[in-house]
């Protein structure tokens, strides 16, 4: 592929809003993770929440897109200039020449929930100042970010579940490729809500620790909530060394389950290999892997084993949702954004809280941080459905 | 740009639409379109425990894009996919949120993994065995034409065949008063990236700012308007009406889909 250039980007999550709290947090090895205390939810878990998102104020002519979903959006958007990257985007493209690309699993559907709290006791119905297309549905964050902006390009959500957010940069590949769009905004957003802390409880899914990734000990996830975003534009002659570029992208499915993986890892090779071809890449060109690694004793062993068959157990890899939580449609953003850090500071996290490492399984992984050169790194999201997606980030001086 | 690839194959499903060869009289005028509730078949093609755990979402999905498939001779399992649904399983959200309302919270975990947006997505991967990659989309009310230009441009920049899946299922109130969609709808599109024995018709897809189309006859042109995946129901009746067309499919509120159609 034609290489793009994440020429800005940004992330908040329950370790930092902006890159500067993200990368003084990475560097610090320092986790987002507290015992849960959100809503009225009753149950003993870790959550990775983002402070200060209902004091987020959306503009009074978007007021209808208000919910916790759309203020962490906002939140997001405004931190590290990355506002006026967009608006500097339409002045040199056009509003109807930037696409907008996001993930997200749940939306603004903790709004839905609070309304059943509140239905009329004779009728059933919702109070009168619900609103769903805006906030619920999940092509909300999207239709919010446009809107904001004042874009008039194509505008999706992406929603594979935990995949959500790392696909969103394969869609915009295809419609910059195709000469639909000049750039693209592409991100994440998902935010807390009782559907997924009580659903994946249901599962058995969730830790009643701060979640242990690759841990032979390992019991769950941690859920947290974030958002993240890059403007992804085609890759100039010139760009300064440490510019981040995307690479490759890799997408499959597993066709084996709705919520467990293919235990072999099968899917996830199949989207690691395709990512690594799309780049022109060999396995050991990867300096470091950013893993999904949940913490779920079935996604670790699954991914585990598809990360060896592919690269052996040389290279280094590690989970950061030891930091920030499992954010779902929002971790493929996330960990783009971390990686795009790890690219251009040279630092590769810690896997956090992970104490004794799975011996069944044979990683490199990293439990201190290591400070060296990074040319290019993988990252992997993979989702409920089987879904499947790696991404692959290079310095510009490298690639 | 002018993007520009091949139906080879249909699959239609809706109220009084209960398949596209048997639809296209109706949609060209030709026939009295008589509504009735969608009739939704049982997803034989799943295993047992998968089909007791569907959804209509998944029986619409796997029904409009099956048909498609077998329209076009192909292997469903070798195809990437485009979903796009502006809601998903509207009967599951309704149960989840009313327990989460309740002071039992334990939802089941089988309510859980149909919640996802990428529920339909996953059931096709299991029931077809297609481990190849699936683009699960919303845009609210312009899904049918995101799912159009996702597909289109799969076709276009990966040079393969893809399958589009537009489908909408309605919720149960008090859902349905916050969004009427009112009965299950879905149209499937295979697209290739060259013409062959099997193509039906060239599409040439551009984005435009003029109005959509809409459809003469009240009682489909109501159906266009009520649920999201009808919307692209033009591009299926200029095909029905055997004719080389432009029509305007809706998208966004600022922008639109010109559709060229060139019969093959």
């Amino acid at each position: 592929m034609n290489s793009l250039w994440l020429s800005h980007f940004t992330a908040t999550s329950s370790i930092g809003r902006g890159l500067g709290q993200t990368l003084a947090a990475l560097h610090q090895r320092r986790a987002g993770l507290t015992p849960c205390a959100f809503d009225t939810v009753d149950l003993e878990t870790f959550i990775g929440e983002v402070a200060g998102v209902d004091e987020v104020q959306l503009p009074a002519h978007l007021a209808d897109y208000d919910c916790r979903n759309n203020r962490l959006a906002l939140l997001g958007l405004m931190q590290d200039g990355f506002a006026d990257a967009v608006h500097a985007a339409i002045a040199k493209y056009g509003a109807q020449r930037i696409g907008v690309f996001l993930g997200t699993s749940t939306s603004g559907i903790l709004q839905t929930e609070l309304a059943y709290r509140h239905r009329d006791a004779t009728t059933g119905a919702f109070p009168a100042d619900f609103i769903y297309g805006t906030t619920h549905n999940t092509f909300s964050v999207a239709d919010f970010t446009r809107h904001y902006f004042g874009l008039s390009g194509p505008a999706v959500v992406v929603s594979s579940a935990c995949s959500s957010s790392a696909k969103v940069f394969a869609s915009a590949r295809r419609m910059m490729a195709a000469g639909l769009i000049d750039a693209a905004l592409v991100g994440g957003v998902d935010s807390l809500c009782l559907t997924t802390l009580y659903g994946f409880n249901s599962l058995g899914l969730i830790s009643e620790q701060a979640c242990r990734p690759f841990d032979a000990q390992r019991n769950g996830i941690s859920i947290g909530e974030a958002a993240a975003f890059a403007l992804l534009e085609r890759t100039p002659e010139y760009l300064d060394a440490d510019a981040v570029l995307l690479l490759g992208t890799g997408e499959s499915s597993d066709a084996y389950h709705m919520s467990s993986p293919h235990p072999e890892g099968l899917g996830a090779r199949m989207a690691m290999q395709d990512a690594l071809k799309m780049a022109g890449l060999k396995p050991a060109d990867i300096d470091y892997i950013n893993l999904h690694g949940t913490a779920t004793q079935s996604n670790d062993a699954a991914e585990g084993k598809a990360v060896t068959a592919i690269f052996g157990a040389g290279t280094l890899c590690s989970s950061t949702k030891g930091a920030t939580g499992h954010t779902l449609g929002a971790a493929g953003g996330v960990e783009a954004v971390i990686c795009a850090l790890a690219l251009q500071h040279g630092l590769l996290p810690a896997g956090l809280n992970t104490r004794q490492l799975d011996p069944t399984l044979d990683l490199d992984y990293l439990l201190e941080n290591r400070e060296q050169p990074v040319k290019h790194v993988l990252s992997n999201s993979f989702g409920f459905g089987g879904t499947n997606c790696s991404l692959i980030f290079g310095r510009a001086d490298n690639s | 740009m002018i993007l520009t690839a091949y139906i080879e194959g249909i699959g239609l499903l809706g109220p009084g639409l209960d398949n596209w060869p048997d639809s296209q009289a109706v949609l060209a005028g030709q026939a009295p379109y008589q509504p009735h509730k969608t009739v939704l078949p049982p997803p034989a093609l799943l295993p047992a425990a998968e089909r007791r755990r569907s959804g209509a979402i998944v029986k619409l999905t796997l029904a409009t894009g099956l048909e498609a498939i077998s329209a076009a001779g192909l292997d469903a399992a070798s195809l990437p996919s485009v979903f796009s649904s502006s809601g998903g399983d509207g009967e599951n959200c309704h149960a989840i949120c009313e327990m989460l309302a309740s002071d039992d919270r334990q939802i089941s975990p089988t309510r859980f993994h149909n919640s996802v947006h990428n529920a339909a997505a996953g059931y096709w991967s299991i029931a077809t065995g297609a481990m190849t990659t699936s683009s699960v989309l919303c845009a609210f009310d312009a899904c049918f034409g995101a799912g159009l230009l996702e597909a289109i441009t799969q076709v276009v920049v990966d040079n393969t065949h893809s399958v589009l899946l537009a489908c909408d299922t309605s919720y149960p109130e008090p859902l349905y008063s916050a969004r009427p969609i009112p009965d299950a709808f879905g149209i499937a599109l295979v697209l290739a990236p060259q013409r062959s024995a099997q193509a039906l018709a060239q599409i040439s897809v551009s984005l435009t700012d003029a109005s959509a189309d809409r459809l003469d006859d009240a009682a489909l042109e109501s159906l266009r308007r009520a649920i999201p995946a009808a919307r692209g129901l033009p591009l299926l009746r200029a095909i029905a009406l055997g004719q080389d067309r432009h029509v305007v499919l809706d998208y966004l509120d600022n922008t639109r889909l010109d559709v060229a159609i060139t019969l093959c």
